[in-house]
């Protein structure tokens, strides 16, 4: 299916709504779940759950949600997550991608990390404005959403924040937006990305951006600065 | 995985080896940051998921000391079972930030400085070994003996090309 056709798929409000609540979770929805999440009805919510994935927007699989295995474990439910491959529409046609792709390559070969770094930050600046540095963790996560990270608090394992006695969070982003060309160059593009963070939380207030990459998510992390410890 | 493929496909496992040239000596402040990270990151790398081996001085922690490749070279060679687990822990794991930083302490290499190459599984390769694959890499571009990231090859594509391991004595 060509990306136009995919994305048109998503015009149908509870459609749109059903693949907007799966792709929030970062895990696998099963179809009573997305139902509920949607307000609609279960036989309703499984059509447009299976016309997504025909789409190629969700895919689906089977498991059973008891988390049993073997015999009167039931039978597996469906279930999904959303589809890892990327659409996109330029109308007329252009392709960024392309031009990101060599110009990465070439920065890379000649050497200009830092370079790049420095017009990340300057840009993440220009994008904070004449703004102060974003002012706590619920702020950061109204911002990164706005630049389509898909950011969530998650909270740290064995940190007290001082004296309320409330576990610390952190917050941690779903999307890399730089996904495609930060798989083909990571050092590069990810130290792109972090310096563009810091230019857009500030670097000197009540959160930061720190690197802390893992599998499947943005490399970066947001917290509190007062969980610092150096 | 079926018994038939199994008996077909030798199990092979990944070897990587990369280079740096460092731009001050190891023991300079300049390169203290990065000397730091050692130790964490490679007690990250020996528990990542898919981690097989690294080389290790003897008697170190590391292979820092070892300088086959050039008094200023330092070289790191790791086995992994899949390349995806390698590049999880380069590129998505504490590793990341020592890579984000290398233009601090390494000079930039105008030739390719990591190679990736298939071995049997069980055989660890020898410095030497990896500094062969890694010319091999340099002169002739990437092909099943020796590639890299974006070039890459399957372990089946390189079966013809996987070094025999040592005979059992």
């Amino acid at each position: 299916m060509k990306d136009i056709d995919a994305i048109a798929v998503l015009q149908d409000p509870v459609r749109r709504r059903l693949y907007e609540y799966v792709a929030a979770q970062g895990r696998e929805v099963g179809r009573n779940e997305a139902a509920e999440a949607a307000g609609v009805a279960r036989t309703l919510a499984a059509h447009h759950l299976d016309r997504l994935t025909e789409a190629g927007l969700l895919e689906s699989g089977s498991r059973r949600l008891t988390g049993r295995s073997g015999p009167g474990a039931g039978r597996p439910a469906k279930v999904y997550t959303r589809a890892r491959a990327e659409r996109s529409v330029s109308l007329p046609a252009r392709d960024y991608r392309t031009a990101a792709e060599l110009l990465a390559e070439a920065a890379e070969q000649a050497g200009l990390d830092a370079g790049l770094c420095a017009a990340a930050r300057r840009r993440g600046e220009a994008l904070r404005g004449s703004a102060t540095p974003c002012g706590d963790l619920e702020e950061a996560v109204e911002m990164l959403a706005a630049r389509g990270y898909e950011p969530h608090l998650e909270d740290v394992e064995g940190v007290d924040e001082g004296a309320t006695g409330a576990a610390a969070h952190v917050v941690r982003m779903r999307n890399c937006p730089f996904h495609a060309v930060a798989e083909r160059f990571p050092p590069l593009v990810c130290g792109m990305n972090l310096a563009l963070l810091e230019g857009l939380l500030g670097t000197d207030g009540p959160v930061r951006a720190r690197m802390d990459a893992r599998p499947g998510e943005c490399c970066v992390v947001v917290e509190t600065s007062k969980n610092n410890v150096d | 995985m079926t018994a038939s493929a199994s008996a077909s496909a030798p199990a092979a496992h990944l070897a990587q080896l990369n280079v740096a040239t460092l731009r001050h000596p190891f023991d300079d402040p300049r390169v203290a940051p990065f000397v730091e990270m050692l130790d964490p990151v490679n007690a990250a790398a020996d528990g990542a998921p898919g981690f097989v081996w690294r080389l290790v001085e003897e008697g170190a922690a590391d292979a820092t000391g070892l300088r086959p490749a050039g008094e200023d070279v330092i070289v790191n060679l790791s086995v992994w079972e899949t390349q995806e687990a390698l590049w999880d822990f380069a590129y998505r794991s504490g590793h990341l930030e020592v890579m984000r930083r290398r233009r601090e302490w390494f000079e930039r290499h105008v030739e390719a400085h990591l190679v990736l190459w298939w071995v049997p599984a069980g055989h660890l390769p020898s410095v030497g070994e990896a500094l062969e694959r890694l010319a091999d890499l340099r002169a002739q571009g990437p092909s099943p003996r020796a590639f890299t990231f974006a070039s890459s090859f399957t372990a089946a594509e390189a079966t013809q090309h996987l070094q025999a391991a040592p005979p059992a004595v």
